[in-house]
């Protein structure tokens, strides 16, 4: 299977008067994982489509391999697709579902269903070649949809939210059952999805969209750690946002809040902005001061189990801070005078 | 939702609450109810048509089983031509009526075509036409001498037989029919969610194989529902060919059997037991196609296919054939208007002058018949939606032993066709006298407005379960825990919000009951006691009262047309209440 890299230039789209999608640029590598990560509206699932060939055409170029496919029929493009509603035929049982694309390949028969076998053996489900989809459970409808894309061989594979129609748990196994078959077929894929964790677990890389523009792309890691605007950092994970401004006091950065408290900054910190983004995991509470501690009150507290999220003021706002939980551990109780130390290694100022 | 909640239990203390429960049967009004209901339809529908069937297999002189009136049924060759003809008639208008209907679905549902309102709303009006009424307008201007014929022969020296003989009923019956072929289509497919093509073109499919493979066989329930309805109504229908003077098919065969011999005769029963065969046959076919296969398969915020414009010459193409078929399909209704305003409308392309003459006499001579109509539609409609919300009620919110029965039983009278019923009611009410009188109950007017009431009832029950489904248990269920008893809560909260959908049904059964003709017609006694289409059917069998005919069957369109219009008014209006409800 040769493996495909999709690069997107200067796309726009619109619908009528509604822009959707404006200036995207993207380089995607051969085999890579690559997730579009946004809230609905973002634009993700549109950029996907675009992609595939469906809805308006796209200003800009798209190339997969190194073949522009804007304006392409879709059914030129040889880019597999599978719909966040699996979009099986109900008129066709799981064999001729799987073998559609096929037939439409004009595939001699007895090697169609060679190949239709080899594809249900790789999703598992060898044995409901013969159902009807109806007849088939949620988590089975989608690997179906996906071995029915999959055995055509397309270049690239597209997911549009291809877990969101399942429960919990099946939906966290079915998304290592993809990373996995990714990795077996080494397709070039794009996972499309508003949920972080869905994108942090399976993906190489991600693009963070908003309102149609890309807002940053880079490693799960590298968006979480190193996010680039307040929207990434507020979508992946929680983020506590302090506002103030930088200073340099005798050589040595550090942040002051607008409450005029003080946070001392990594000497090879950058950003001057004027907020600082804070990770709840990365700030311990305790009832006693100590050197450079933020005092606050406790308002709110939740035993989450692995952890306890409390949520305090200070520093002029509310701040979420985890503190993992451990057998004899104290629980703060609300209303608490506190004092908060903050990990600022892990601090990111924007 | 039990039925021995407290309140209920409170009333009831006393004796019977020590004595076990088996021994003293749950009876609430709800029960009361379905008993009263069950028998009801047990009088009025299974028990006349048990009859007709059983005197179809019983010797006429000595009343024992036998075979023997199906074998000189199928000895006679009228019989056996009118079984054929009845059989291709009807196929011939399902292949006509998809003819119609196909291109106009297609082209609505699948193209950004401004026509689409026009089609979706003029689609629907032959509906609004009972076919017996347009039968004779159509003969005028399709007709040997009819207006399309002498210009045809005119300008090109020939002519096409449109309505010679059998050719007649199914170009009316296909042009009254094909709507249902036409909103079953559109809707399955409306119904198919855009992935299941983009699915299939991701995979490499387009055009006519996309068509082919996918679009058409996820289509394909809601096509053959439509088929299979126009199957049934073409081939119970007796007001048809009886107008067109088609009398070698098996329903006027039937009428003409009993009315000129009498109900003593063994081949009308036949030929009703073959009627009642074939139409369940059909619903059955229907059935089996449709099982399992509910390809609404729309996704929330999926959206319908995907539409796409049409290219120049296509649209041409596109609007040609729309207009080119409306015209066809609105014929009729052309004709009848001007047959009703025309003078003297005889071997030319239009009437030779025009009148208000027909109207004149119309009222003149029908006063009674539009009267009567009034009556026995409106009986027929009040009983319809009283039953049809009890039965709702029952099947929907209760666990009432056999609740399902009620709901299969009133439905079962969409299997049996007006001629079966009304030769059953002759039969089962002959012989028992009206209260008081010594009339026998078969001639007695009540009798037409209790079939029309059994005729109407599956399609009024529909719209009450429709109406009902709509109102939440829970909407119920906050009434009952705040103290109202399962009377008053249906009273205060489900009735009344139930009101537009039982007003809705009201008004399509009373305007569809307006214009019945063929259990109607085995009934009337004498023309005191007719209805309006009864009357159409008087006027239309002399050339003179055609006019007054026509003007009359302009009075039953309107009557129609404003019932439907006021039934999806009111569905519109609550719909709209509903869901400014659900804001806020």
């Amino acid at each position: 299977m040769k493996k495909a890299g999709i690069t997107i230039e200067n796309v726009h789209l619109a619908f009528g008067d509604t822009k959707v999608l404006e200036g995207v640029n993207l380089d995607i590598q051969p085999g890579e994982f690559f997730a579009f990560l946004g809230p609905s509206g973002s634009g993700k699932s549109t950029l996907l489509r675009a992609i595939a060939g469906f809805g308006p055409t796209p200003e800009g170029r798209i190339l997969i391999g190194d073949r522009d496919v804007v304006g392409l029929d879709p059914w030129t493009r040889n880019v597999g697709m599978v719909f966040q509603s699996y979009a099986l035929w109900p008129h066709m049982s799981v064999r001729d579902n799987v073998g559609f694309g096929l037939k439409e390949r004009k595939v001699p028969s007895a090697q169609i269903r060679k190949k239709v076998d080899a594809a249900l053996e790789l999703v598992e489900l060898a044995h409901l070649a013969d159902r009807m989809p109806n007849q088939l459970s949620g988590g089975q409808q989608q690997r179906i949809a996906l071995a029915r894309t999959v055995v055509v061989e397309p270049d690239v594979l597209l997911l549009d939210e291809p877990l969101s129609n399942l429960d919990a748990s099946l939906r966290v196994h079915m998304r290592r059952e993809l990373l996995r078959l990714q990795r077996q077929l080494g397709l070039t894929t794009i996972f499309v999805t508003h949920d972080q964790e869905e994108a942090n677990t399976t993906c190489d890389r991600m693009a963070v969209l908003d309102k149609g523009v890309i807002q940053q792309v880079g490693s799960p890691l590298e968006l979480y750690d190193r996010p680039e605007s307040l929207l990434v950092a507020n979508f992946l994970g929680t983020a506590n946002i302090l506002e103030g401004k930088v200073e340099i006091k005798g050589g040595a950065r550090r942040f002051v809040t607008k409450t005029g408290d003080l946070l001392p900054l990594p000497d090879d910190s950058v950003g001057e902005g004027g907020n600082i983004v804070l990770r709840p995991q990365n700030i311990s509470i305790s009832r006693t001061q100590a050197s450079g501690s933020l005092p606050g009150k406790v308002q709110h507290s939740e035993f989450l189990g692995s952890q306890i999220r409390y949520l305090v003021s200070a520093g002029g706002t509310e701040i979420v801070v985890d503190q993992s939980h451990r057998a004899g551990h104290d629980w703060i109780e609300t209303g608490a005078d506190v004092h908060l130390v903050a990990n600022t290694q892990s601090a990111v100022v924007l | 939702m039990s039925l021995n909640d407290p309140n209920h239990v409170a009333s009831r203390a006393g004796l019977v609450d020590r004595l076990p429960r088996w021994l003293v049967p749950n009876m609430t009004g709800v029960h009361l109810a379905a008993v009263f209901i069950a028998l009801l339809l047990l009088g009025l529908l299974l028990v006349p048509v048990a009859q007709v069937m059983i005197v179809a297999f019983q010797d006429p002189a000595t009343g024992a089983a036998t075979l023997q009136n199906f074998v000189d049924f199928f000895k006679t060759s009228l019989f056996r031509e009118s079984f054929w003809n009845s059989f291709y008639v009807s196929a011939m208008s399902v292949v006509v009526a998809t003819a119609i209907a196909l291109p106009l679905a297609y082209i609505t549902t699948r193209f950004h075509f401004s026509g689409s309102i026009l089609i979706q709303s003029l689609g629907f009006i032959p509906l609004i036409m009972p076919p017996f009424v347009g039968a004779v307008a159509m003969q005028l201007i399709f007709g040997r001498n009819g207006t399309v014929n002498l210009l045809l022969r005119d300008w090109f020296g020939f002519d096409i037989p449109f309505m010679e003989g059998l050719n007649g009923v199914i170009l009316v019956q296909s042009i009254h029919y094909f709507p249902f072929i036409l909103i079953n289509l559109s809707a399955s497919l409306r119904n198919i969610d855009r992935s299941m093509e983009e699915a299939a073109q991701n995979l490499g499919s387009h055009g006519l194989r996309l068509f082919k493979r996918i679009v058409f066989p996820l289509a394909m329930p809601g096509y053959i529902a439509g088929a299979a309805l126009v199957f049934i109504k073409v081939f119970d229908d007796l007001g048809t060919p009886l107008l067109l003077n088609v009398n070698n098919m098996l329903a006027p065969q039937a009428f003409l059997r009993i009315s000129s011999i009498g109900i003593s005769d063994p081949m009308g029963y036949v030929i009703s037991v073959i009627l009642v065969v074939f139409s369940v046959l059909s619903l059955w076919a229907s059935f089996l196609f449709m099982r399992g296969k509910d390809y609404a398969t729309v996704q929330k915020g999926g959206g319908g296919m995907a539409k796409r414009s049409l290219k120049r010459g296509e649209k041409i193409i596109a609007y040609g054939a729309v207009i080119f078929i409306l015209m066809l399909v609105l014929s009729p209704h052309f004709g009848l208007l001007l047959l009703s305003f025309g003078t003297i409308w005889s071997y030319a392309p239009l009437p030779d002058g025009y009148t208000l003459q027909n109207y004149v006499t119309m009222w003149e001579g029908s006063k009674t018949f539009i009267m009567n109509t009034v009556l026995y539609a409106g009986i027929a409609a009040t009983l319809d939606v009283i039953i049809g919300t009890a039965i709702a009620y029952i099947v929907l919110r209760t666990g009432i032993f056999g609740r399902k029965g009620l709901d299969y039983l009133a439905t079962a009278a969409l299997a049996v066709p007006g001629v079966v019923l009304g030769i059953g009611y002759l039969r089962t009410f002959h012989a028992i006298d009206v209260p008081f009188t010594d009339e026998p109950m078969a001639s007695w007017w009540v009798i037409i407005a209790l079939a029309l009431m059994i005729r109407r009832l599956p399609y009024a029950l529909r719209a009450c379960m429709a109406a009902l489904q709509q109102v939440s248990l829970a909407l119920e269920e906050a009434a009952e825990s705040l103290g109202a008893t399962k009377r008053r809560s249906i009273q205060k909260i489900v009735i009344p919000l139930m009101t537009g959908g039982i007003l809705a049904g009201f008004v399509t059964s009373f305007a569809t009951a307006a214009v019945e003709l063929s259990a109607t017609i085995m009934l009337v006694n004498s023309n005191s006691d007719a209805p309006l289409s009864y009357g159409i059917y008087l006027f239309m069998q002399t050339p003179s009262g055609r006019g007054a005919g026509a003007a009359l069957g302009i009075v039953a369109v309107i009557v129609v047309a404003i019932g439907t219009i006021a039934s999806q008014f009111i569905i519109e209006r609550d719909k709209k209440l509903k869901s400014s409800g659900d804001a806020h």
